[in-house]
């Protein structure tokens, strides 16, 4: 093990001699709070009972796969990492983990991971719990990523897995109402991670990832922010639709769709030169990335109340 | 009382120490909780199909 020292904001900085806070942050804790939350949410809206223990191990599972997942990105991002702003004080590029370490913490909480939600709940939960993984780790980081302004979208989907693994370990299979879930995460995702893509594409440039507004520009993906913003809420809607969420869910998906919806006409309108970059700093985009974050929050909330009340 | 390596001022030393220390706890905590847990869930297991 390397025990080079560097400087850090005046503290001393041993390669491989990192703080238990370092490896935590290699598990994503914000990205992980959002799969935890909506694993949950699967959970509780699942059909049948499951002992509240196992119910706590699967939550854990779902938490420490999202983290490995996490911790294996990093890993395989660490050049980009490194010159990107924002991302270039992360463990790896900053020297605190060494690349390796990270890569076998990674596989080690995913193998644990998917060990102990098949342990304690089932085969299908822990196959689902395995393959979000792997979609995350093979399909968005290493293929998607660094290839195609599309990546987000169709990489989207590992981040909509939880609550159909969440409603698989309490049921066992799959259902309409978690593919909905997963829908409706899977439509968040492109305005979500676009809306912050308009005021961090520097970044983005700097470290040669094809997120949209460097491939296509400000002006296409305020356009496509808005496209995706529709159909999140016609998804959104879908469940109570097709008669399986009550009206309060549907009052509250349309009350939050159409805000939704405001915050996107407001980055499309938003004053902006001829190649669409802002003029107001960006202060619609950054009122939407919040915005959606809420969204989430709210809508998964409001479905598990209704799905209480019905 | 500890020894520092030769390379270390006594301050990097001590800070070395500090974090290893952390570490250990922190791996302690962590053992200490998946035995809990899979003890918890090996109960709840052996409850539901009727050997406890």
């Amino acid at each position: 093990m390397s025990e080079a020292v560097s400087a850090r904001d005046g503290a001393i900085g041993l390669v491989g001699e990192a703080t238990v806070a370092d490896w935590f942050a290699l598990l994503k804790p914000r990205v992980m709070t959002l799969v935890v939350f909506s694993g949950l949410i699967g959970l509780l809206l699942a059909p049948g009972h499951l002992n509240p223990v196992l119910a706590f191990a699967a939550i854990l599972a779902i938490a420490v796969g999202a983290g490995a997942a996490g911790a294996i990105n990093m890993w395989y991002d660490r050049d980009i990492d490194a010159v990107m702003r924002r991302t270039a004080r992360r463990p790896i590029p900053a020297g605190r983990i060494e690349a390796g370490e990270a890569l076998g913490f990674g596989i080690m909480l995913a193998v644990a991971a998917v060990i102990l939600m098949g342990l304690a709940t089932n085969a299908t939960a822990a196959a689902l719990l395995a393959l979000s993984i792997l979609f995350y780790v093979g399909i968005y980081t290493m293929w998607l990523k660094r290839r195609t302004p599309q990546n987000i979208v169709i990489g989207g989907a590992a981040g909509a897995f939880p609550p159909i693994i969440g409603w698989a370990a309490v049921s066992g299979d799959i259902a309409l109402l978690p593919v909905l879930m997963f829908t409706i995460v899977f439509f968040w995702t492109p305005p979500h991670f676009w809306s912050l893509s308009l005021w961090a594409h520097g970044d983005y440039a700097r470290a040669g990832v094809p997120m949209l507004p460097v491939v296509a520009g400000a002006r296409s993906t305020r356009r496509q922010i808005g496209v995706y913003t529709v159909v999140l809420v016609a998804a959104s809607l879908l469940p109570w639709l097709l008669g399986l969420a009550g009206p309060v869910y549907g009052v509250s998906a349309l009350a939050l769709g159409l805000g939704f919806l405001a915050c996107a006409w407001r980055v499309l309108t938003d004053r902006q030169d001829a190649a669409g970059v802002s003029q107001t700093g960006d202060r619609p985009a950054r009122a939407a990335f919040k915005y959606s974050l809420a969204y989430l929050f709210l809508i998964l909330t409001m479905l598990t109340v209704d799905g209480f009340l019905r | 009382m500890t020894t520092k390596p030769p390379h270390l001022s006594l301050a990097e030393s001590e800070a070395l120490q500090r974090r290893r220390r952390a570490r250990n706890w922190a791996m302690l905590v962590v053992l200490v909780g998946v035995a809990a847990l899979f003890y918890a869930i090996a109960m709840v297991k052996m409850a539901q199909h009727g050997h406890l």
